[in-house]
């Protein structure tokens, strides 16, 4: 964890900020957060637990600029999340990881997980450096050239934990990042999530139902009816 | 690499539909290439009529056509008087049919009409051109359909008339026409004392404009145009170039609206990848240039299939022995580049509303579509 020294006080920089946030869907006749107030520090991992629709996807989703909030303010690394920084938020702040891997099927390991580069524009050889080091470190150095596919449910959601820290984002922000794998993979997957983030020193911001798995990250967030509750549990 | 593998990975994964995109407009640009290429060359065939060894031309002014227009001889005699006129040709157009032709053009010109003197003789020569008033000059083609030489009588119209010669232009109206003396056809057309056109040649070029102005003074019902201008601006020659064009249009109008379609089924189908790229950084920009780049590419295959079609097909039609002179099928560069732009520019008109709205995909409604 990196901190940052205030006179003689040291403390974790703030890195995800959501102050009094309220979103609703159809019209405001569903809503969904209900002024959510939350913090989370450089190098955490934080798992936001609660039942289906209690609105843990979309607080990801909104600290990822995919969506934004009727009222209220998101902050990321301390800037406000808007349609004008959009795009360096996306590309340089923040990676994705959802339930369903999201991979393009046409294309190949490899070049799912150069997308993030080359909508950044960084250069071809640094990507192909970066992309063969997160291959290693992920088991998949020899699966490069496979089209979707031809990989197992495990190896694609290690595809997008790839292609998710590719352009090596401060923030992972993983929606349900096992929810589609068995018992024994989603183990396997999500050790490999949390070195991953711990050894790229990056924020964790995770949405699961498995109680087992959000016990074992840093901070544990209840979320019920649209509300955030104090963490359950801090390592 | 990965943009232009995106460009095609959905022309890929329906190819048929594609195909349908591509044949589309490779049809139109064959359609068009075809169209134009034989009208421009009719109509610069018509012009070499008009403007062999001349440098203007004087018909009737306001008129729509050429075979309504009347030039009295008198004004031609006038004319070819001028000190600045090197010679001055009265021509009068005619069309006559025969048993198996109902088409063909005939040209009243005097004996000493550059058309006669400047020809390739096949039989006969320009000595034996209107010695006796039933007498006319085939075209080679014309000799062949009618099946006539030297000698032999032809029935034309309503009169029969004696065959003095056979001659050999590369130009198809005339390859397949009648030459009569001037009289002989105003005769038989029942236009006395008239001609449909008058060529003229100056002594100097740069009499033109003098020329003009002195046939507008002296003869205010006539026009005169140098061949460029009439060729520009001949009412029929911009009929026919507007219809080329216009049936050309539709046709990749037709296609545009294939490609339209093409590409908002593409965007529909892929709308979770538009999501997916949206997450990962891509702009709206980069989604446009995504869309954008499978129209383009869909147009651009279209226009080359239609350009070897239409090359083909012009080839095709220069082997056909009836149409030999009757259809100039040369390409020009120029038409070549119109029809290609206007092909990739329909594609990419296509792809407007798909594209616009593939670039105004919300991530997280799309990330939710199945």
């Amino acid at each position: 964890m990196n901190f940052v020294r205030l006179g003689s006080i040291v403390e974790p920089r703030l890195v995800l900020q959501a102050r009094d946030v309220w979103k609703s869907y159809d019209g405001g006749s569903v809503p969904v957060l209900k002024g959510v107030d939350f913090d989370g520090f450089e190098g955490q991992t934080i798992a936001l637990c609660g039942p289906s629709g209690c609105g843990k996807s979309t607080l990801l989703h909104l600290f990822g600029g995919v969506d934004f909030p009727h009222r209220g303010e998101i902050a990321v690394n301390g800037v406000r999340v808007c349609r004008r920084n959009l795009l360096h938020l996306l590309r340089h702040e923040v990676g994705f990881i959802f339930q369903l891997h999201n991979l393009i099927p046409d294309l190949t390991l490899a070049e799912n997980c150069l997308i993030p580069t080359v909508a950044a524009g960084i250069d071809r050889k640094m990507a192909v450096r970066r992309l063969h080091e997160l291959a290693e470190r992920t088991g998949l150095s020899d699966r490069l050239d496979h089209r979707i596919q031809k990989l197992s449910g495990g190896e694609r959601q290690r595809t997008a934990l790839c292609r998710a820290l590719m352009n090596r984002p401060r923030i992972l922000l993983a929606d349900e990042p096992t929810g589609s794998l068995d018992e024994r993979t989603r183990e396997v997957v999500f050790d490999l999530l949390l070195d991953l983030v711990a050894t790229e020193q990056t924020t964790l911001l995770m949405a699961t139902h498995d109680r087992g798995l959000a016990e074992r990250c840093d901070r544990l967030f209840e979320m019920h009816d649209g509300q955030i509750h104090e963490p359950a549990c801090v390592k | 690499m990965i943009f232009l593998k995106l460009i095609l990975t959905n022309l890929r994964r329906h190819r048929i539909r594609s195909l349908i995109s591509v044949a589309g407009i490779a049809f139109s640009v064959a359609a068009m290439l075809t169209v134009v290429t034989v009208l421009q060359g009719a109509i610069g065939m018509f012009s070499n009529i008009l403007s062999q060894d001349s440098g203007i031309i004087v018909f009737e002014r306001n008129v729509s056509d050429l075979f309504f227009s009347s030039v009295s001889i008198e004004a031609a005699r006038q004319i070819s008087g001028w000190p600045m006129v090197a010679h001055a040709d009265p021509v009068l157009f005619g069309i006559v049919s025969s048993a198996s032709q109902p088409i063909i053009t005939c040209f009243g010109v005097l004996p000493e009409d550059s058309r006669i003197r400047n020809a390739e003789w096949v039989q006969g020569g320009p000595d034996d051109f209107a010695r006796h008033p039933d007498d006319v000059v085939l075209g080679e083609r014309a000799a062949q359909f009618l099946s006539a030489s030297v000698g032999s009588r032809v029935p034309i119209g309503h009169s029969t008339f004696r065959v003095a010669g056979v001659l050999k232009t590369r130009n198809g109206f005339e390859d397949g026409g009648i030459f009569m003396p001037l009289n002989s056809a105003q005769s038989f057309f029942h236009k006395e004392g008239s001609s449909s056109a008058v060529t003229v040649k100056l002594r100097d070029k740069d009499d033109a404009a003098k020329f003009k102005d002195r046939i507008r003074a002296q003869f205010p019902n006539l026009i005169a145009l140098e061949d460029t201008e009439f060729t520009r601006s001949y009412s029929q020659f911009r009929i026919l170039r507007a219809t080329a064009w216009a049936v050309g249009g539709c046709g990749l109008l037709l296609g545009g609206l294939g490609i339209a379609n093409t590409m908002i089924m593409s965007v529909f189908t892929r709308i979770r990848e538009i999501a997916i790229l949206r997450v990962n950084g891509f702009s709206q920009t980069q989604i446009g240039v995504v869309i954008f780049g499978e129209s383009a590419f869909v147009s651009a295959s279209g226009a080359f299939a239609g350009l070897a079609a239409g090359t083909s097909l012009l080839f095709a039609l220069r082997l056909v022995r009836s149409l030999h002179g009757y259809i100039d099928a040369t390409l020009h560069p120029v038409v070549l580049a119109i029809v290609v732009l206007l092909a990739l520019l329909t594609g990419i008109a296509g792809a407007v509303y798909p594209a616009v709205y593939a670039m105004r995909v919300r991530a997280v409604e799309a990330l939710r579509f199945e």
